[in-house]
């Protein structure tokens, strides 16, 4: 489009494809749709006018029309669903193996850290052709990370941990904004993300430099807090065995069973008592008031890397892929 | 029916309606509609206790072990024995009976006090505890051996406690202001065996702030007999 | 020209009685209309203040014309006001109370002292809102949500948030006795299918603003208590789930949508069927639209939520239910289509308005469906795309068949004509106006322009300049009526009983009518809509 007066966004995903191939479809068939209305309204109204059609024929109704008109919309509604349904769902299950940055919305910028340890502010620097999960809480009220050339946005909530994906196609620097309103400065907190090569992106990552990887800092503070004392690596801890847990079925004291997933972590990190696994006393103290956002961040991805447990320890420098990413 | 019966309905007819007949179902049928829209009032409230107490059930269970359970049931029993009253003051209206039907409304105002004189002092042991939510909240189960294990939303539990009683304590004494006056109305003669639908309308709000009660009473005193549920 | 006639005037209610006291203890349900008129009129000039004052910031990129505090306040403001005390009770208090006691064949409404009750909470709610606004304003958006509006926000969002709450028991009154009017106080021989559509459609709507409006009550003071006592209800730092505060405030507030829409549409019915001489088009079918919007708009809340944490499978029940909603209001824009074909049609400026109303209903109303699509809306939520959606439907459509239906009944209600040049032209420029305004507004929300953004990147100025000359022209088109329905108080042509040769009890009385509406109860032996056998004699017209 013309360069001035951009009428639409890029295409810089996988799905924005399908996310305009759907807008096209509803904007083709409202359109015929607003066309036909406009253009019978307008023939009516001239066809019988007053002074040309002064006696008005009274016509009841009619079963098959109202049948059509309803049944026809219906059904054309339905094909909208199931497209749009198809779509969300590819954007509610992020693909295995998808590199993960942790985002920290607050009033009012967006904070990133990068699994291997690169933070960065307002900008996010990703690899063209790799997925790319972000994992974001907010540190005060309800935000939105909002990517209009990926076609994707997802709350970012005060809390809980959302989740939201995107697999970039084109290089380039694109908006982000923010859209849930946040207050005074909601309409400042726009950043950009950059789509680099992933040769670029590389070398980026080395220039940028990073104090540890997100799992080294968050197997820091696990010492730190004091977390090793009672979450050992035997069967002698007071606190449940972490290694390998992360993404799998935990059983809990009253029988419910539920999956620990990011947020099941950051529950049991900030109020223990809410759930307490099966077997164990509910002594777990509370580090509500005692972890920033980027500390809860760094000890999920810690636990998350203790999912596959190597021969002599029991950390890893890196987070393999969960068994099911399912932050709800 | 005697002269002056209709004649108390007459004088009671409004101009818009065509007879007493119309007028008399078309304001019960307002009553229950008005009715209807606090079943929604109450009902956001129900609604955000029903999500909070399946998902922090055992947080509940503990707010709920602070209750006065003889308290709750005694003013259970009092607010059944106020709508007894209370619908026998309406039959007294039916029948023409004045004065035995300013008796027996007379009895629900002082079951409707005593049930708020003993709602407060409830609150007033609530309140010395710090179970009221804020600042100074702070809870305690009271046995050493259980500590308390989610007081974060022990506190949610106590919140809506304090909201879903308040308002009904609330509509209480809005129900006992109405009360009073069918009382005066009725020993002004305003009532006959012809007319007596403020009564009957009263009486409907009356068991309606009542059946509240009855469902808060289980949902707020009673959701554990065990403790540690 | 007309001049001010000297004529001796015949009682009605408007010169039955005099002085302040007989308007403010009246409890006449045509003086209770015009109250509300008056009041929520001067709702509409202060929304309609804070809009101009937007679009102005919006002309330019920078936030420069005010401060970024200011301008969260402006679109807060302009939201709840316009909302909750202008669209809400617009319909239903001024025309429905007008109209439905006579469209039945009632004295009055059947509870008149609930109705006068109902006019001054409105007035203590509306005061409250504002002095909130004049006291400092709100910036938290019309939606509140939380836990910024509970813990974060400084302004006065307890004042907003209870002034809100005060006037909900307005309007649940207000449904309450609509509701119970038009099942207990129906004439002889007005049966149910005899009942005017504008009935229909304003029962409809006081369903849900008797069932919707107390969920509303109850979170907004729950907000209000959180904000008083700190107690956490809504806020995550202290055990509670700010989404629960969306359910919530959205099992109101989609219906809500609903309760503004659904009487305008009943204005539509009449319009139409006058102006082209006809019965409408599948009566039934209209009417059962009107229930099932009511019943199916209860069941769409969460498509306000879709990207806010909900899970997919909660996703797709609301994506699917919202297609469901749009269906029964695809049905009656193809009736009233219908009902034109081989009508008999004249163009005053009511019947101009109602065209208005059905093409820009129609575009607002299929934009509403890209928003049930979940991978659409993913894209659009929160962006201008919803804003021009929502404008399309409450102006291009709500306010559109507002004014529509103060033409129409103008003659009935104030016994004078308004001057129909001067109305054809302002119909035409809030046509041109509105659709300059909001057309713009999908594109720009397409391109991903956030909605309730003080500064905006560059890219997006040329659109939301055009987008403000729209407004510029739209508010032309607002004035103007308001200069000549004054105008004609005094000078316009006095009205016959039936300027418009209309079906409907309400025609029958004269203009104005009597406080006791008809001298003898009427009794109904025709269907509704009988055009076949209303005599057609020249339309009345104004100059």
């Amino acid at each position: 489009m013309w360069k001035n007066l951009p009428l639409f966004p890029e295409r810089a995903s996988a799905l924005a494809w399908q996310v305009d191939g759907l807008y096209f479809l509803l904007l083709g068939v409202s359109a015929f749709f607003t066309l036909l209305i406009f253009a019978l309204i307008l023939v009516f109204a001239l066809k019988y006018r007053r002074s040309v059609h002064p006696h008005a024929v009274q016509i009841e109704g009619s079963l098959p029309l109202e049948l059509a008109w309803t049944l026809i919309p219906l059904g054309i509604c339905m094909i909208f669903f199931a497209w749009g349904s198809l779509i969300y769902f590819q954007e509610a299950r992020p693909p295995k193996g998808a590199m993960e940055v942790y985002v920290v919305g607050k009033q009012w910028m967006w904070k990133f850290e990068h699994e291997t340890g690169q933070r960065e502010i307002n900008q996010l620097h990703v690899p063209i052709g790799r997925d790319v999960r972000l994992v974001m809480s907010s540190q005060d009220v309800i935000h939105d990370f909002f990517v209009p050339a990926f076609r994707v946005k997802a709350d970012v909530l005060p809390g809980r941990f959302t989740e939201l994906w995107f697999r970039p196609t084109k290089t380039g620097t694109y908006h982000l904004f923010c859209s849930q309103y946040c207050g005074t400065d909601h309409s400042r907190m726009i950043g950009q993300v950059i789509v680099m090569e992933p040769v670029a992106f590389q070398a980026w990552l080395s220039a940028e430099g990073a104090t540890g990887t997100l799992p080294e800092n968050g197997q820091q503070l696990f010492q730190q807090l004091g977390c090793a004392t009672c979450h050992r690596f035997d069967t002698q801890g007071r606190g449940p065995n972490l290694t390998g847990v992360f993404g799998k079925t935990v059983l809990l004291d009253d029988g419910r069973t539920v999956v620990a997933d990011e947020n099941y972590v950051r529950e049991s990190i900030l109020n223990p008592g809410a759930k307490i696994v099966s077997g164990f006393k509910p002594i777990m103290p509370s580090f509500q008031g005692q972890v920033s956002e980027e500390s809860l961040m760094a000890l999920v991805a810690y636990i998350k890397s203790l999912a596959q447990p190597q021969p002599n320890e029991p950390g890893g420098n890196h987070a393999p892929a969960p068994e099911k990413s399912n932050v709800q | 029916m005697a002269t002056s019966d209709i004649q108390v309905a007459e004088h009671a007819l409004q101009h818009h309606f065509a007879d007493m007949e119309q007028q008399q179902e078309t304001s019960t049928f307002g009553m229950w509609m008005f009715l209807v829209t606090e079943i929604m009032f109450f009902g956001g409230l129900f609604c955000a206790y029903l999500v909070y107490r399946a998902s922090y059930y055992q947080a509940f269970v503990e707010g709920s072990q602070k209750m006065n359970i003889w308290l709750g049931a005694t003013n259970t029993a009092v607010l059944i024995c106020s709508s007894l009253s209370m619908a026998l003051g309406v039959r007294a209206a039916q029948m023409g009976k004045p004065k035995l039907m300013a008796v027996l409304l007379l009895i629900t105002i002082v079951l409707g006090c005593g049930f708020l004189g003993i709602k407060a002092v409830e609150y007033h042991e609530h309140w010395v505890n710090h179970e009221f939510p804020g600042p100074n909240f702070h809870f305690e189960t009271g046995d050493p051996a259980h500590p308390a294990t989610d007081p974060v939303h022990t506190e949610i539990y106590f919140s809506l406690y304090w909201a879903m009683t308040g308002l009904h304590a609330l509509h209480m004494v809005i129900g006992v202001g109405l009360v009073t006056w069918i009382i005066i109305a009725g020993l002004g003669g305003a009532y006959s065996r012809a007319y007596f639908t403020p009564v009957e309308n009263v009486g409907l709000y009356w068991h309606f702030v009542d059946l509240v009660w009855i469902y808060l009473f289980p949902l707020l005193y009673l959701i554990s007999k065990k403790h540690g549920g | 020209m007309a001049t001010a006639v000297q004529t001796v005037e015949r009682e009605n209610y408007l010169n039955s009685d005099y002085g302040i006291k007989s308007w403010l203890l009246t409890t006449d349900h045509k003086r209770i209309a015009l109250l509300y008129l008056v009041s929520i009129t001067a709702m509409f000039w202060i929304g309609g203040f804070f809009a101009m004052l937007i679009r102005l910031e919006l002309l330019t990129p920078a936030g420069d014309l005010v401060s970024s505090d200011t301008y969260n306040k402006l679109f807060t403001m302009h939201g709840i006001i316009m909302v909750f005390f202008f669209l809400i009770p617009s319909v239903p208090a001024t025309l429905g109370n007008f109209l439905i006691p006579l469209m039945v064949g009632a004295k009055d409404l059947a509870f008149p002292r609930v109705n006068l009750l109902s006019w001054y909470i409105y007035m203590v709610g509306a005061i409250t809102a504002l002095t909130a606004m004049v006291m400092g304003g709100v910036d938290t958006g019309w939606t509140f949500y939380t836990p910024f509006s509970t813990t974060y926000s400084n302004t006065h969002v307890m004042g907003a948030a209870i002034g809100i709450f005060i006037t909900g028991f307005s309007s649940i009154l207000t449904g309450l006795n609509f509701i119970v009017t038009i099942h207990r106080m129906r004439a002889p021989g007005m049966t149910w299918r005899r009942l005017p559509l504008f009935c229909w459609a304003n029962y409809a709507a006081a369903l849900i603003m008797v069932l919707g409006t107390p969920v509303v009550a109850i979170t907004l003071l729950l907000v209000a208590l959180e904000r008083a006592f700190n107690i956490g209800i809504f806020n995550p730092q202290l055990g509670g789930d700010p989404l629960l505060f969306q359910h919530l405030f959205w099992f109101y507030s989609h219906p809500a949508v609903y309760i503004m829409i659904l009487p305008g549409m009943g204005v539509i019915n009449e319009i139409v069927t006058c102006f082209s001489r006809k019965r409408v088009f599948g009566y039934e079918f209209v009417a059962l639209a009107s229930i099932a919007i009511a019943v199916l708009g209860f069941l769409v809340w969460a498509h306000h939520m879709f990207v806010a944490g909900i899970s997919v499978y909660a996703a797709l029940v609301f994506s699917l239910l919202s297609y469901l909603v749009a269906i029964p209001s695809a049905v009656k824009v193809f009736n009233w289509t219908a009902t034109l074909y081989k009508g008999s049609i004249r163009y005053e400026t009511p019947m101009l308005y109602a065209f208005g109303f059905i093409g820009l209903f129609t575009v607002g109303g299929l934009t509403g469906v890209f928003l049930a699509s979940l991978g659409v809306d993913v894209h659009v939520h929160d962006t201008y795309f919803v804003v021009a959606h929502f404008h399309y439907v409450m102006v291009g459509g709500m306010v559109m068949a507002y004014m529509a239906g103060l033409h129409f009944w103008w003659p009935k209600i104030t016994g004078r004509m308004y001057p129909e040049a001067w109305a054809k032209l302002s119909a035409l420029l809030v046509f041109v106006g509105f659709n300059t305004t909001f057309l713009p507004l999908f594109i720009v929300g397409y391109m991903g322009l956030p909605r309730r953004y003080h500064a905006y990147p560059p890219e997006f100025q040329v659109l939301n300049v055009l987008s403000t000359a729209g407004a510029s022209i739209l508010a032309v088109g607002y004035v103007l009526p308001m200069i000549y329905f004054l105008w004609s108080l005094r000078y316009g042509e006095p009205a016959p009983p039936n300027p418009w040769n209309a079906v409907g009890l309400e025609w029958m009385t004269p203009s104005p009518p009597p406080t006791h509406n008809f001298d003898e109860t009427p009794i109904v032996t025709w269907e509704a809509y009988d055009y076949e056998h209303q005599p057609q004699e020249e339309v009345t017209v104004g100059h």
